[in-house]
């Protein structure tokens, strides 16, 4: 019997959801085992570094790499993982874009630091303690992963052969990729799979009207109306901006989109994308008569009330974004 | 000489091409000096400026971005210039975080009779980049 294609999935800064969307592939798990043997993965299987380290360079078939890069070890793991993969795979938001965890980009590693350990109103940490990367004790030297300046996405480390976006990536394209990787008809290099070409509102089944959206709400305000667009009741729903693939299963739940699966095909920025829909759909009422000052201050008016555009247009794309992050000045 | 006094601000002016980018020809015209520093991009009508391309405009070195739209009511494509600027102050506030002030993205009108304004826009935009001095965006660390 020849031997089946290897495949490791590994974990940088992320939450595991990433591999809980792979065990909901469910009974088509064993078919994945049947058609491949899964040598790695900390989070379900009992393997090691050392385990990997043992493996011939470029001898396991895909290593799906989910989280995002926030410390020294993840660098060092997604080199390592290159290094011993044919295809190394951007697997989920963390990995293609930076995710949640790059948010912290908004500030600095420092303030991060301090706010986690000090500043937040629910830590009791009298003597002020922030975690060191080295410690003494008597029984020798305790060592911590350093933090990097700021959070990267995959590729900006190592070669990223495909990238499948989602927080988590939907089962059932998973299974998709699984199919595509397996078949040796490989999709060209460095594009994105696992998703589709258009934006979330084409998988979604509202109905869509005009859009003149007279105020911007928030989901504690209100119960939204089952059937019809989220984003003509008032909600940031992100589908306008997002790439399509999952199904629109969050707009069919009654939540707004979020974006996790990134800006759309051909766009770089899903931030600045939502800000162009939705520069062209707010309706701030007449202003014929209106001086130009009184109209900017109507429209600063109607914006109020999102505390947050920033935190929410970029919640999963922000380390890949046109910014990146804070600027320095 | 400080490194603060000799710094030329870079700014990038996306002009309407039926007002304001008439308006700069109007002050050529005049003659009137203003400073130099704004590299002017010629568009249809500032409902044309994608926000990509002003976030475009930081990430590849610009210290400031300068909208020049028709003056209200006047947009040759009706309400090109209100979607710009309902665009725009929504940007700013989504700039903040970034670390981006909101004088380093403007957005003003002026017409094509404009030049003595198109002056002072540009004057005024120059000025205020050069106080806050450059800007080190963070992808390209
Ligand atoms: S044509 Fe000038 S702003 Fe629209």
């Amino acid at each position: 019997m020849s031997e089946k294609p290897k495949l490791a999935v590994y974990w940088g800064a992320s939450c595991g959801g990433c591999e809980i969307a792979l065990l909901d592939l469910h009974e088509k798990l064993l078919d994945l085992d049947a058609a491949m043997d899964f040598v790695f993965c900390p989070c379900l299987l009992d393997s090691k570094k050392k385990d990997l380290e043992a493996f011939s360079d470029g001898s396991i078939a895909v290593t799906l790499f989910n989280g995002a890069l926030r410390t020294e070890e993840n660098v060092e793991m997604a080199h390592l993982l290159r290094r011993k993969s044919k295809l190394l795979v951007a697997f989920g938001s963390c990995a293609t874009g930076g995710g949640v965890p790059a948010l912290a980009n908004f500030t600095s590693r420092e303030a991060l630091l301090t706010t986690i350990y000090r500043d937040n109103p629910s830590v009791d940490n009298p003597q002020g303690i922030i975690p060191q990367y080295s410690t003494a004790v008597a029984e020798g030297m305790l060592l911590l992963t350093p933090l990097l300046a700021r959070v990267k996405h995959l590729a900006r480390e190592v070669a990223v052969d495909y990238f499948v976006p989602g927080c988590p990536p939907e089962p059932h394209q998973i299974w998709r990729v699984i199919e595509t990787l397996l078949s040796g008809e490989l999709p060209s290099a460095g594009s994105t799979i696992g998703c589709g070409e258009l934006t979330v509102c084409d998988e979604c089944q509202r109905t869509k009207e005009e859009k003149r959206i007279t105020a911007f709400r928030r989901n504690y305000e209100f119960y939204p109306e089952p059937t019809v667009c989220l984003l003509e009741q008032g909600l940031l729903c992100m589908g306008i901006a997002t790439r399509s693939g999952c199904g629109a299963p969050c707009t069919t739940a009654n939540m707004p989109c979020t974006g996790c699966y990134g800006a759309p095909d051909g766009e770089d920025d899903q931030g600045a994308k939502m800000v162009a829909a939705l520069g062209s759909v707010m309706d701030i009422g007449d202003t014929a008569h209106l001086s130009e000052d009184a109209i900017a201050e109507k429209v600063a008016a109607f914006l109020e009330s999102i505390p947050d555009y920033a935190g929410q247009f970029y919640k999963y794309t922000l380390a890949r974004s046109l910014l990146g992050g804070r600027a320095g000045r | 000489m400080t490194a603060e006094s000799c710094f030329e601000p870079k700014i990038i002016g996306f002009l309407c091409n039926w007002c304001s980018y008439a308006g700069a020809d109007k002050a050529g015209g005049m003659q009137v000096a203003y400073p130099p520093n704004v590299h002017i991009i010629r568009v249809m009508c500032s409902g044309r400026v994608d926000p990509q391309f002003i976030l475009s405009a930081f990430a590849k070195g610009a210290d400031g971005v300068v909208i020049l739209a028709c003056h209200p009511g006047e947009c040759h494509y009706k309400e090109g210039n209100c979607r710009a600027l309902q665009r725009h102050r929504m940007l700013v506030l989504l700039l903040e975080p970034f670390g981006i002030a909101a004088e380093r993205c403007r957005l003003d009108y002026v017409s094509a009779g404009e030049g003595a304004k198109y002056r002072r826009v540009i004057t005024e935009m120059v000025e205020s980049v050069r106080k806050l001095g450059p800007l080190a965006v963070a992808c390209g660390e």
